[in-house]
């Protein structure tokens, strides 16, 4: 009965060998791969100072890490993300929490999938972006309109991933816990929702770049504070080189999203076969 | 005085539609008894197996009695795979003694090491033998056993074998052994029935002490006739042979 037992043996390898014989091959592949942007930019700078590129068509790299440093200290950048940080988690703390709430109700039982499923369905065919005009006529243009759209934006994806989540959850593996003396509550604590999770998670994902595009958009009508702001303010005055550096807030926000999100994941998931090997 | 391990059902008919799997089904199983159930596939073995576990409706007009400690096999280990091991083998235990109970569970089928690994990491005999131990962790006074060997390979088999024996020994319950592998229920069961068109066609007890070779003539015997019970007939048993 000595079947060997690959996982152990791995672990106990890991620290010392592979690591070393890996590192530099490691090194070189990154190296490799940030050289061709850092090329790209390096071209850029050199036009911009040739005088190829107007400033006000884009602003030299030069330029824009300098401004990124002066928003940053003056205050300016840490008070327009702190804005936008608060749009979009209040966004999405309501837009995860009703897509959960209906994919537990929609997923569990028939007649909940019956109220819930089809207008969600019908709903999630509108492009949520077009309903910005409605928006303003019911919330104005303060901090709802916007935090509603995040929410619209981040409800659907969980909704619809974590509802096939439940539904793909493997009969037999429900059965089994029946037979072991699993209520419905177990059932659904130990069986479904573990089941649902990882399907779930990727509706995470997909709400957080959803909310993000929710929050640029939002953040075009008439804001006075948060990174669309200071991206329309800077438009006024020709500022390319401050519009530059809020869109690349925005893509660094994304990152940072998705990487919390995946760390996570590797918590939760980490019976998953997949993520046992790597 | 009935024995708490006692399992009756009289007067059993299942249908699906119009296709009647169980008719007027008759069973006693002496408690602490090992009997195999052959069958066809398709002749209603598993609708047995799950009638007395409870995962198929009972039949009012049916009286069918199992003891409250009932615990299933199946084919599929059907660990959930976002549990350790010993979290499997506790699914649905109450109290604080569960995780103990459970390790001494996995001793008994020699996986004490493996108690904190990830279901997807076992080997399908260690996922098998995982199952027998969330089984067996409830001391069951019904044991019900659906196919558990069908999906191992020869030798996880044998070895699955006589764990299994071995487990029954040691704890006693009524065991029910649904299988379509004539050998296979021999080699492990006192008493064999086999299920045809929804009754029980034979029933025919094996009075050949343990441990049971396949060389034994009594073995050889009684395999011919289970096969010819089940529909092989006799050339084809010579010509395999």
């Amino acid at each position: 009965m000595s079947d060997t037992h690959a996982l152990g043996a791995r672990e106990r390898l890991a620290p010392s060998l592979p690591f070393r014989a890996a590192l530099p091959r490691l090194n070189l592949r990154s190296y490799r791969r940030f050289l061709s942007p850092l090329v790209l930019i390096l071209l850029w700078q050199a036009a911009s100072m040739a005088g190829l590129i107007a400033p006000r068509t884009l602003a030299a790299p030069s330029t824009i890490i300098a401004t990124a440093w002066e928003l940053l200290l003056s205050g300016e950048l840490p008070h327009h993300l702190l804005v936008s940080l608060g749009r979009v988690a209040g966004g999405l703390a309501i837009g995860v929490t009703t897509g959960i709430v209906l994919a537990v109700i929609a997923g569990l039982s028939r007649i909940g999938e019956e109220v819930v499923d089809a207008p969600m369905q019908m709903l999630r065919t509108l492009p949520f972006l077009a309903l910005v005009p409605l928006f303003i006529l019911w919330f104005g243009i303060g901090e709802t309109p916007k935090i509603a759209l995040v929410a619209l934006g981040s409800a659907f994806p969980v909704y619809l991933t974590l509802f096939a989540g439940i539904r793909g959850v493997d009969p037999k593996l429900a059965e089994a816990g029946r037979v072991f003396g699993l209520d419905r509550r177990g059932l659904v604590r130990h069986v479904i929702l573990p089941g649902a999770l990882p399907s779930g998670l990727v509706g995470l994902r997909y709400a957080l770049g959803s909310a993000w595009l929710s929050l640029v958009i939002a953040e075009q009508i008439n804001a006075t504070a948060g990174i669309g702001f200071l991206i329309n303010d800077a438009r006024d005055f020709l500022r390319t080189d401050v519009i530059v550096v809020g869109l690349l807030v925005y893509a660094l926000l994304g990152l940072g999203a998705d990487a919390l999100v995946r760390a996570f994941e590797r918590r939760a998931l980490a019976w998953r076969p997949n993520l046992i090997k790597a | 005085m009935t024995d708490n391990r006692q399992v009756s059902v009289r007067g059993l008919t299942r249908r699906f539609g119009t296709n009647t799997v169980l008719h007027k089904l008759d069973l006693e199983l002496e408690p602490g008894s090992f009997t195999a159930l052959l069958g066809r596939s398709g002749s209603g073995k598993s609708t047995l197996l799950r009638t007395l576990a409870g995962l198929d409706p009972r039949p009012v007009e049916a009286r069918i009695e199992v003891p409250e400690a009932v615990a299933v096999a199946f084919q599929e280990p059907r660990l959930l795979p976002w549990k350790r091991v010993w979290e499997n083998v506790t699914l649905g235990l109450p109290g604080k003694g569960a995780p103990a109970r459970a390790e001494r569970a996995l001793a008994e089928v020699g996986l004490a090491r493996h108690r904190d690994a990830w279901p997807a990491t076992l080997s399908g005999g260690e996922a098998q033998r995982t199952a027998l131990a969330r089984a067996l962790v409830r001391e069951p006074r019904l044991l019900l056993l659906d196919e558990p060997f069908a999906a191992l390979d020869a030798l996880t088999r044998i070895r699955m074998h006589a764990l299994v024996l071995d487990l029954w020994r040691a704890h006693t319950p009524t065991t029910l052994l649904v299988t379509h592998d004539v050998d296979e229920a021999i080699l492990l069961a006192d008493r064999i029935l086999v299920l045809d068109a929804g009754r029980i066609a034979a029933d025919i007890p094996v009075g050949i002490e343990r441990p049971r070779s396949h060389g034994d003539a009594r073995f050889a015997a009684l395999r011919r006739r289970l096969l010819s019970e089940l529909g092989v007939e006799a050339e084809v048993i010579r010509e395999a042979a």
